[in-house]
């Protein structure tokens, strides 16, 4: 999920520069990589009309549950005047005409679908349109300026004639396709903006949606890797015997990241896994230990790293203050831990590969994998299937178990699906960096802040990837303080600097990327700020965001529609916070008690801003699961590691949130003809600090560190 | 030794290791793929099916511990009340990814079978051992509820 703040506002900037909205980097496609089927009518590489009617439109994003297989689907069907009942989807094939027209690859991430899909789809799907009222005005020999088109039908009302687009499709496919074609005003919008069903659910309810862990391949066998305990360490020997003597088990090879089981299925490469002794050299990383990063870490950031921002003289404000308040807050790894484990099925052959994976990073994963089979990129076909999941882990680029699905296939010289299973995929990196922060502000006499500085500690998962160039600017990566540094906030003397860490541990964008801690730490010191000056919270957001419309609608909509401000059954409190990121705003009001000593959230009400709506229950349903993850956050996760190993192994000591402590959400949605933007990502950032500050309330005992302790509950 | 197993009324009989797991043994062998993997540890409900008339966690039960009972997964066919939640499931648009949703109606429909109209704290209690990392939990709810009243008006 690559946040990419900078690479967006980069983005923007050119597209205002030429004029041309969100079209940089679009180029019209041509083609789609595959063929269409004779008769059928393929205009672009995005939609295809059947002769019988069906409409199919190439989704070139990951389906992770986020509703791009629907939301890109009205986009292209209103311009197209197509019918719903006959609209349908299929994932893209990779080609460069499916790249992502900012980042230039093809990929999912940083709340960008509609943000960046939403003009090209509307085009598609208009040109697509324009053909077949061509196609019909010629079968009629009427001007085609006098055809109008319905639910799938051109129709002439003045010779009362229509034509199904089905019946058109085979002269449309005849005729060029235009340079270019006007696009409905917002008022004709006909699907766009509607709560319209998702096209992906049927499948999902009935079993029969394929995720990558459900492709089968004749002859295909399963591979389970024994890892290496240790990031960084390789198997020093291998005792394969006992491995191989379990029935089932065909071959044990080292592919590097560990020694991989090669069996006729699961429960044999499971067996035989557990059977192999490996001796390991665990490498330079055997010794780290989560308590010994923190206290580095915490050591680092008593100076000031590099300077990412800064406004006025912080230092010289901070000391003529009449209050200073000082604070360290502490944020841990975190695992994405998908439902569906990481996997991935190779079929290689001696001059060609198929590759089936949930991947969110297509461009990156094709070329990895094409690269370690050593064959010629176009002879490599990656198959996108359903994600059960992905949150940022399914796009790395080092694309890691797609590679080592590849080392895997190369031994096996037969078609392989390589399974993590979930003690894998929790020990297996890639995680949310481990962070923390020193945040500071002086306050005048009359309690407003005079100077605001934050230190932030922790790793880039930019440098070192090809990702660098665009993202690390300065030698700060955009993406650690992203959500502090840009600040919406009307913060005097502000610096905001960081220090950027090196440790054996990988680390990944995870929902919402570096928001996940900045919005964390500036909503709750925000709070902080708010108690030490005696303001209410919601006042000194108003007074910090004056002149900033978006961020203000989404504060006072949550504010009002959760009743801030007005008496609350006995026991209970709320807390708020507000954020900006992947360019929409998002305010979360937590109203939480304490019953028996034990937390309960009892509602969320959140108010959002994502520009013009597309489907207002893709949001909803977003902001509903945001929620959810946030919390699980903010109760309960953290990777930690001791003696170079990670100690979490399954959902016992890696918990999710269930139903039962699952809160009411309620959501609430600006009105907006802004340009549509994120919400997959967005809805996370404020919800740890909305819980904590409402916590606060409740107790006086402020929480710099998540996941939530015990004692944290107890005043 | 061939084991025996009525999966979704039909009988197979299936000539593999005791031990495996009834979910690898039916994503495997029966390509019946609706049921997931999602744990391997009777953590997160994934995997849940019907075991006559009980629902368990596949991954940790030995194929064997299925030897002349009937199993029901999600593809399902004429189930009352498995069809009533998939539709109720259908109208709220309750999936993201969409993974542990199978599990979760499989979960639901044991419910459902025991109890007309569950409260919240009834669903609570059924529906706990079912993960959602989408955390779609607040949909899954009036699902449920959705399927209770349509089943009551007669479909069960």
């Amino acid at each position: 999920m690559s946040s990419v703040n900078l690479a967006r506002r980069g983005f923007l900037q050119v597209s205002a520069a030429i004029g041309g909205g969100l079209l940089v980097g679009f180029r019209w496609p041509e083609k789609g990589a595959d063929a269409p089927l004779a008769g059928d009518f393929a205009p672009n590489a995005f939609v295809r009309i059947a002769p019988d009617g069906r409409v199919t439109v190439i989704i070139n994003k990951a389906e992770m549950g986020q509703g791009p297989s629907t939301s890109l689907c009205q986009l292209l069907a209103d311009e197209l005047d197509a019918d719903w009942s006959k609209v349908g989807f299929e994932f893209a094939p990779v080609d460069p005409v499916y790249a992502h027209p900012g980042f230039g690859i093809q990929m999912t991430g940083g709340s960008t679908s509609t943000f960046a899909m939403s003009l090209p789809m509307r085009k598609a799907g208009a040109a697509a349109r324009a053909l077949l009222v061509q196609a019909a005005g010629e079968k009629w020999k009427v001007p085609a300026s006098e055809c109008r088109t319905e639910k799938s039908f051109v129709i002439h009302d003045a010779s009362k004639q229509r034509a199904a687009y089905g019946e058109l499709a085979d002269a449309a496919a005849k005729l060029t396709p235009p340079a270019d074609v006007p696009l409905k005003d917002a008022k004709d919008f006909q699907l766009i903006g509607k709560p319209l069903k998702r096209l992906d659910t049927p499948a999902k309810v009935n079993g029969s949606a394929i995720f990558s862990m459900d492709v089968h391949v004749p002859g295909m066998l399963t591979a389970l890797v024994a890892h290496v305990p240790v990031f960084g360490g390789k198997a020093k020997s291998i005792d394969s015997a006992a491995a191989l003597a379990v029935p089932g088990v065909k071959q044990v090879v080292d592919v590097g990241s560990g020694v991989a089981v090669i069996a006729s299925g699961f429960w044999a490469a499971k067996k035989g896994r557990a059977a192999l002794k490996v001796e390991w050299d665990l490498g330079p990383n055997a010794g780290m230990s989560s308590a010994g990063m923190r206290a580095d870490y915490k050591k680092l950031a008593e100076g000031p790293g590099k300077v990412a921002r800064k406004d006025g003289d912080p230092e010289g404000a901070l000391k003529s203050a009449a209050q200073v308040l000082d604070a360290e807050y502490e944020l841990p790894f975190l695992a994405h831990a998908p439902m569906e484990p990481l996997n991935c099925v190779v079929d290689l052959r001696a001059d060609s590969m198929e590759i089936w994976a949930g991947s969110q990073f297509q461009t990156v994963d094709h070329a990895a994998a094409s690269a370690v089979a050593g064959l010629d990129p176009k002879s490599v076909k990656l198959h996108t299937t359903f994600l059960g999941g992905g949150f940022g882990r399914r796009a790395n680029p080092v694309a890691d178990y797609i590679v080592e699905a590849v080392k895997v296939a190369k031994a096996a010289k037969a078609p392989v699906k390589l399974i993590w299973t979930r003690d894998d995929d929790l020990r297996g990196g890639y995680y949310r960096p481990m962070w923390h922060s020193r945040i500071r502000a002086g306050l005048d006499s009359a309690g407003a802040i005079a100077s605001w500085m934050h230190t932030i500690v922790g790793q880039s998962f930019i440098a070192g990837t090809a990702f660098e160039a665009f993202l690390v600017k300065d030698g700060i990566d955009g993406t650690s303080v992203e959500g502090s540094a840009d600040t919406d906030y009307a913060l005097p003397n502000l610096q905001v600097d960081l220090h950027t860490t090196k440790l054996g541990v990988p680390t990944l964008w995870w929902r919402s990327v570096g928001h996940s801690h900045t919005a964390f730490v500036v909503e709750s010191f925000l709070d902080e700020v708010a108690h030490a000056s005696k303001t209410d919270p919601l006042e000194l957001r108003r007074k910090l965001l004056a002149g900033k419309p978006r961020n203000l609608g989404v504060l006072e909509l949550a504010a009002a529609k959760a009743g801030w401000g007005k008496p609350l059954e006995k026991g209970r409190a709320r807390g708020i916070a507000v954020h900006h990121s992947f360019e929409s705003y998002v305010a979360a009001v937590a109203e939480v008690s304490l019953e028996n000593g034990k937390l309960r959230v009892h509602k969320y009400t959140v108010a959002v801003d994502c520009g013009r709506v597309v489907n207002p229950d893709t949001i909803q349903a977003q902001i509903q699961g945001a929620v959810g993850f946030g919390l699980t956050a903010t109760l309960y996760s953290a990777i930690t590691l001791a003696d170079g190993r990670v100690e979490q192994s399954n959902f016992h000591d890696y918990k999710l949130l269930r139903i039962q402590e699952m809160p009411a959400v309620e959501v609430h949605i600006v009105p907006s003809d802004e340009p549509s933007t994120g919400i997959g990502e967005p809805g996370v950032p404020p919800i740890a600090p909305a819980l904590c500050n409402a916590l606060f309330e409740l107790t006086g005992k402020r929480i710099r560190h998540l996941p939530i302790r015990e004692e944290d509950l107890h005043s | 030794m061939p084991i025996d197993v009525n999966v979704n009324g039909k009988k197979r009989t299936l000539d593999v290791d005791p031990s495996t797991p009834l979910l690898w043994v039916l994503r495997e062998t029966l390509e019946l793929t609706g049921t997931k993997f999602g744990c391997g540890a009777a953590q997160c409900g994934a995997c849940t099916v019907h075991l006559d008339g009980h629902a368990v966690r596949s991954c940790v039960l030995p194929v064997s511990a299925a030897a002349g009972k009937n199993v029901t997964t999600i593809e399902v066919q004429g189930h009352a009340v498995v069809e009533a939640l998939q539709k109720a499931w259908t109208q709220i648009d309750v999936p993201q990814c969409g993974y542990c949703q199978p599990g979760q109606i499989m979960s639901a429909a044991i419910l459902l079978a025991e109890t007309q109209a569950p409260t919240d704290k009834e669903i609570d209690a059924c529906m706990s051992g079912n993960a959602c990392r989408c955390a779609t939990y607040v949909r899954i709810r009036s699902a449920i509820h959705d399927a209770a009243a349509s089943l009551k008006g007669g479909a069960r």
